[in-house]
Parts: C-alpha cells; sequence; structure tokens
C-alpha cells in the first residue's frame, strides 16, 4: 500500500522533508489561481503551475507557469499534483500528470464522467500512483501541507483520521473535532462521486497503521456501498482504534441524486439504513448530527481505556 | 439521466435487441389512432421514473375499444410514488414462456461493469433468486462470456444464442451511451421460442451528457430545475413546507436528516455550490419563491472562505425587493457573523448560532 504521509512529506533525510513540491494544473484559472494563493499561505511548497499556452509566464511573479505537467516534473521533480479544470478537460490532464511521473494527483473537479474517472485510475494502477477524488476537497496533514480546497479554520494537528465523501461536512465535523479538543493527523477526502480514485477502504489502508493514530472518524453519505465494505475490512482487520461515522442522507429520497453524482439510492442499494447496520455490526456507533460525532468519540475512547 | 420504457426501448431497437411492436403516446386522441394501428389485444402500460407499475395498476390489458376508452384515461391518471404518468405504451400482448432477468451495471466498489443474471426474473431485482453474478471490466462482453452466463443459468440451443446476443447488445450500449444501468426485466422466453425484451429501465451518468446530444431529447427538466442547474445549484424537490439550502451536498443531506428527526417537513434540498455568493443565494431565494406551499427557509452554509455578511446583503437584497415575506431561519457559519446579525436586526430573517437552534426554531415557527 502506498505511504501516503512519505509522498505528502518525504523522509526526514531529503532536503525537501515537510517541504514537498506541488504542481498546480489550471493555476491561472480564477478557481486554480485563488485556492493556490490559499494553500501557499496554508504553507504548501507550490513549485510550478501548468496552463497549456502561458509556458514561460510566472505566476503571482514567482511560481513559473509551464505548458505540459512533462516540463514541470522536469524542471521541479515534483511528485504532487493538484488539478483545477473544467471536468471535459479532467481526463486529458490527469493523463497528462500520470505519465509525466506524479504519483499523488488531488482531482478536484466535479462533473467528471465516470469512464474517464475508471480510465485515469486503470493508468494509475499501471503508473503506481494514488489519484484522489475527483470531485474532493482534497487531502491535508493539519498545519502541514494542504492539497486541496478546504478553509484551514476548522483544522488543527492532532492525532485523528477523518475520511469523509463530502467537502463541508469534512470541514463541518473537523470542526467539531477541533473545538472539543481533538486534533487530526490527517484528513482524506474521498469525493462525492459515483467512482473514486482513492476509495473508503483504500483511505483506510493508507492511515490505520499510523504509530500514534488515537482514533478513526468516518463521514459517509448515502449512495453505492464503500461504507459497507470498510466496516467489513474494519472487523476483519482487527483494527482497534476509537472509530466513529457519521452518515448523510437519511431522510433522502430514493432514486433521487441528493446533490452528488454519487449520493443516490437505488432500490436497497445505498440506503443510508444498509450503511448504519453494517457499522452497528462492526461496533462502530454513527453519529445523528455532526454535533454527536465527537461526543461518540470521546465515549469509545473511555471504552477503550 | 433516468430513461422511461419506451425511450429504453427506442435505444434497444435502435441496437437490434427483440421486441414487441409497441407505440407510445401522450393523449388518448393519440392512443386511439395507436390502438388501430396495433390491433387488439395489447397491454396499456403507464410511462413514469419509478417501479412498481403493475402492483399500482399501470400496466392493464385491452381487448377491445369498449376497454380501451375506460383504461387508457385511467393509467393516465394514475400517480405512482409521486410520479404522474409522462406517457402511454400500447404493447402487443405476450405469450411468455418463461421470465429471465438480465442487467449490466456500473459497479461502483469494483469500479467495472458487472453483469447479472438468472432464470427467475419478473420480480424487482432484491428479490431476483439465483442471481449470476460477473464482473466484465471497462470493455464489452465478449461471445466466450456471454455464452458462459446463458449456459450458467440454464439456458441452452438456440434460447441461449439469443441470450447471448442480447447481453453482448446490452454491453455495446451501456458502454456507448455510458450508462449505469441497463436492464432488461423481464427478458421474455417466448411460446415460439424468441427471446424478447418485455421491460427496459436505463440510467446514463449525467456527468457525460456534453458528449451525447443524442439522449438530449429525453432529457426531462421543470423550468426550476434548469435555472438550478444554470446557477450551477443542485435542486430536488420534495412535499415538505420547509425549503432547505445550504452549501455542499453533504452538509444540505444532514441539515434534511436533522430537520426530519425534529418533525420538520423539507420543502427541497438546495445545494448551492461550494462557495456562496450575494448573487447565489439571492438566486436560490429566487428559486424557492418559485415552489409550492413554502412556508419557512431553513439555511445552512458553512461559508470557510465565504464571509457571513455577503450572504446577509442576499436576505436584505430580497426584503428590499419583495421577493420573499417568510420567515428564514438561518446558521451561518464563517467570519463577521456578528456583524451579519446586525446587518439582519429586525428583518424576517433570524441567525442562529447552532444548525440544531435554527431548526427547532424553524420547526416552531412554522407549526405556529
Amino acid at each position: 500500500m502506498t505511504d501516503i504521509f512519505r509522498l505528502l512529506k518525504g523522509n526526514p533525510e531529503d532536503s525537501d522533508y515537510e517541504k514537498k513540491g506541488v504542481i498546480v494544473q489550471g493555476i491561472t484559472g480564477s478557481y486554480g489561481s485563488i485556492h493556490a494563493n490559499n494553500m501557499l499561505s496554508y504553507g504548501t511548497n507550490i513549485v510550478a503551475g501548468v496552463t497549456p499556452g502561458k509556458g514561460g509566464q510566472t505566476w503571482n511573479d514567482f511560481v513559473p507557469i509551464y505548458n505540459t505537467m512533462q516540463e514541470a516534473v522536469d524542471a521541479t521533480g515534483a511528485k504532487i499534483s493538484i488539478m483545477f479544470v473544467p471536468a471535459k478537460f479532467f481526463l486529458a490532464a490527469a493523463k497528462d500528470a500520470l505519465n509525466s511521473g506524479i504519483k499523488l494527483l488531488v482531482a478536484i473537479p466535479e462533473h467528471v464522467p465516470i469512464r474517464d474517472t475508471m480510465e485515469t485510475i486503470e493508468l494509475a494502477k499501471h503508473r503506481d500512483a494514488v489519484v484522489i477524488g475527483p470531485n474532493t476537497p482534497g487531502i491535508m496533514i493539519p498545519d502541514l501541507i494542504k492539497i486541496g480546497i478546504m478553509p484551514p479554520m476548522p483544522f488543527k494537528a492532532g492525532k485523528i483520521a477523518v475520511l469523509s465523501k463530502s467537502g463541508t461536512l469534512l470541514y463541518e465535523i473537523s470542526d467539531e473535532l477541533t473545538s472539543a479538543g481533538f486534533g487530526q493527523s490527517i484528513t482524506i477526502g474521498i469525493g462525492g462521486d459515483p467512482v473514486n480514485g482513492t476509495r473508503l477502504i483504500d483511505a483506510f489502508e493508507m492511515i490505520k497503521d499510523i504509530p500514534d493514530l488515537e482514533g478513526l472518524v468516518i463521514v459517509g453519505e448515502i449512495g453505492g456501498d464503500s461504507e459497507e465494505i470498510l466496516a467489513q475490512r474494519i472487523m476483519d482487520s482487527g483494527f482497534n482504534k476509537p472509530t466513529v461515522a457519521y452518515i448523510a442522507g437519511r431522510a433522502a429520497p430514493k432514486e433521487k441524486r441528493m446533490g452528488h453524482a454519487g449520493a443516490i439510492v437505488m432500490g436497497t442499494y445505498g440506503s443510508a439504513e444498509s450503511k448504519i447496520s453494517m457499522f452497528n455490526k462492526a461496533n462502530i456507533p454513527v453519529a445523528k448530527r455532526p454535533a454527536e460525532v465527537p461526543v461518540l468519540l470521546a465515549g469509545k475512547m473511555e471504552k477503550s481505556d | 439521466m433516468q430513461l422511461l420504457e419506451f425511450q429504453t426501448k427506442e435505444l434497444f431497437r435502435e441496437y437490434g435487441i427483440n421486441l414487441l411492436d409497441s407505440i407510445a403516446s401522450t393523449n388518448i386522441e393519440q392512443g386511439r389512432k395507436d390502438a388501430k394501428k396495433l390491433g387488439y389485444p395489447f397491454v396499456i402500460k403507464i410511462q413514469v421514473p419509478v417501479g412498481g407499475r403493475g402492483k399500482a395498476g399501470g400496466i392493464q390489458m385491452c381487448h377491445n375499444d369498449d376497454e380501451f376508452e375506460l383504461k387508457y384515461p385511467q393509467v393516465m391518471d394514475l400517480t405512482i410514488k409521486g410520479e404522474k404518468a409522462r406517457a402511454i405504451l400500447l404493447e402487443k400482448m405476450a405469450d411468455i414462456k418463461k421470465e429471465l432477468y438480465l442487467s449490466l451495471f456500473l459497479n461502483r466498489s469494483k469500479r467495472c461493469y458487472t453483469i447479472i443474471a438468472s432464470a427467475e426474473g419478473g420480480v424487482e431485482i432484491e428479490s431476483v433468486k439465483n442471481q449470476i453474478i460477473k464482473e466484465v471490466g471497462l470493455g464489452e462482453v465478449s461471445d466466450e462470456l456471454a455464452n458462459e452466463v446463458a449456459k450458467e443459468i440454464g439456458l441452452e440451443g438456440n434460447t441461449a444464442e439469443q441470450f447471448a446476443d442480447i447481453l453482448k447488445k446490452l454491453s455495446k450500449i451501456t458502454i456507448e451511451k455510458e450508462a449505469e444501468l441497463a436492464e432488461i426485466n423481464p427478458l421474455a422466453i417466448m411460446n415460439d421460442g424468441t427471446v424478447i425484451a418485455l421491460d427496459g429501465k436505463f440510467v446514463t451518468d449525467d456527468n457525460s451528457n456534453f458528449r451525447h446530444d443524442e439522449l438530449q431529447k429525453y432529457q426531462e427538466k421543470t423550468e426550476i430545475e434548469e435555472r438550478a442547474e444554470k446557477s450551477g445549484f443542485s435542486l430536488v424537490e420534495l412535499d415538505g413546507n420547509i425549503a432547505v439550502v445550504g452549501n455542499g451536498a453533504g452538509l444540505v443531506m444532514s441539515t434534511l436528516d436533522m430537520l426530519s428527526d425534529n418533525g420538520g417537513k423539507p420543502a427541497c434540498f438546495l445545494d448551492v455550490g461550494g462557495g456562496a455568493t450575494t448573487e447565489s443565494v439571492y438566486e436560490a431565494l429566487t428559486l424557492i419563491n418559485k415552489l409550492n406551499g413554502v412556508k419557512g427557509i431553513l439555511v445552512n452554509l458553512y461559508g470557510g472562505i465565504v464571509k457571513t455578511t455577503v450572504v446577509a446583503k442576499a436576505f436584505l437584497l430580497a426584503y428590499e425587493n419583495n421577493l420573499i415575506d417568510i420567515p428564514v431561519f438561518c446558521r451561518l457559519k464563517g467570519t463577521e457573523s456578528e456583524k451579519a446579525k446586525e446587518m439582519l436586526q429586525g428583518s424576517k430573517t433570524k441567525i442562529y448560532g447552532t444548525v440544531e437552534d435554527a431548526i427547532n426554531a424553524a420547526v416552531m415557527g412554522i407549526k405556529k
């Protein structure tokens, strides 16, 4: 399994330890530009931007822009890229990144066709790379590196891992956790699409062996069966850190897409009841409201003491 | 988008999947002409984007003019699971020997297409017994696999050949139209030995619409949905009286859940997207104003980067322009919330510190 921390931080002997370079695909667009700025102020080391046709220019007077990912990777050696391009251009941009040696691709665009996501995943497998998203808020190690669009306020460094399909619920629940004194060791946005580059189980594999991990929060929602599969995996793996889940969409009508392309219950496939009952089976309490998450987590911690 | 049965059958016909003769109409005058063309006996089938039509009386046999005049309007007037008839399909009566089940769907966790087949079809998928499940990757179903599935559900000879042929065609449509689900239930073996798709369900990936102009004619959108889409919102109309607005699909779903837990009835799900601006919130209020029976608005915004005063401005503007005159219960998280509260002092918009407080106030306020 990919060591996500090694990708995000590097090894202590690296000259760029905890300052890993990040390339921004679509840095000159309004959205890409705003978030490149926000990432910079958070401390993320933005080393290059890519916008076809604007190679040779600089962004904000100091970040070089290249026409292709290959040029950007050759010039900087960066292994991480974050993508802000219209959904139509997602596949081309993803191929460009993965074929140029990018090992962690964070795909922000929403409305990417599923087929394009699946093709990207196939390619990432061959290239031994990780894709987060599409339709994700991104990934972050609070107070160290942010590769995404999340606002900084809700997050604080700590020892809880948060995995979430939703962006705003990730902020909301991290905010509740932080207020209750539970900082986060890492937060991973899975994305709200039907097919995800990194699934909940993949994200779980990435975080389960963090040495000083003290707890896990899973923020799921209706649609698909990735929560059920994760609950089964947690049971099978004997993972014993305090774990709490939240599932959005209990009151959603069937057969209707609730904002996220993936948030749809078809028959019983994807229903909140199915997910909640699997979490119950795995002895993972499911919060009824975001504010209940830290309360349940504290309860779990007391029991495990 | 989800196609209706007759639309799905148009696609099936295009790809050469065997069907019975059928004609769709939207009014009885046209229906009478179709009936003449088709000839009795036939089946009258309501066209709605939900299952359970038979149980609800939406599928009726029809043997003569008298029955037609009685049953066509009856079926047309039905509402099934909240869905009104979009059209009526008249289809020749089938002489069925056996009903099978066949579908291809996009397996989200396995990230590939998956075949489900069974020799015991004709019931809803949850009740289909002895399912054969095969993962097929991203490409089309091969001859070998199609034959194998036919054999595994116990088909032989010519029937097996026809089944395999239909499976391959179904796989071709699924890939070419970028479907999430293509289902034939029942797939019938007729007494004369032919294998025929008696029903069809087809759901495509909305995000691939931009490369499927040929499917646009099947797109069904209300005016409100169209405007919402133009603004980048997601809107689902519901049948309660409290409109629910927020930013981010997860957050709005969560708000809907909490409102329902507290006895409130949501009138809609409206996600204005990750960010929120004065303009987007104003447009959201404009759309809500067009929904029926809305007595209050519950707003839950987690504005990470958004200033809450920017949102407050939208409400002030909405009152100033007499766009809304119903109470708004609002939870705003983000910078400048004290100033936003001040701005809204004396208006019908109340700001609450937590979403729980906003929901309680909305449920109490609307009951009164």
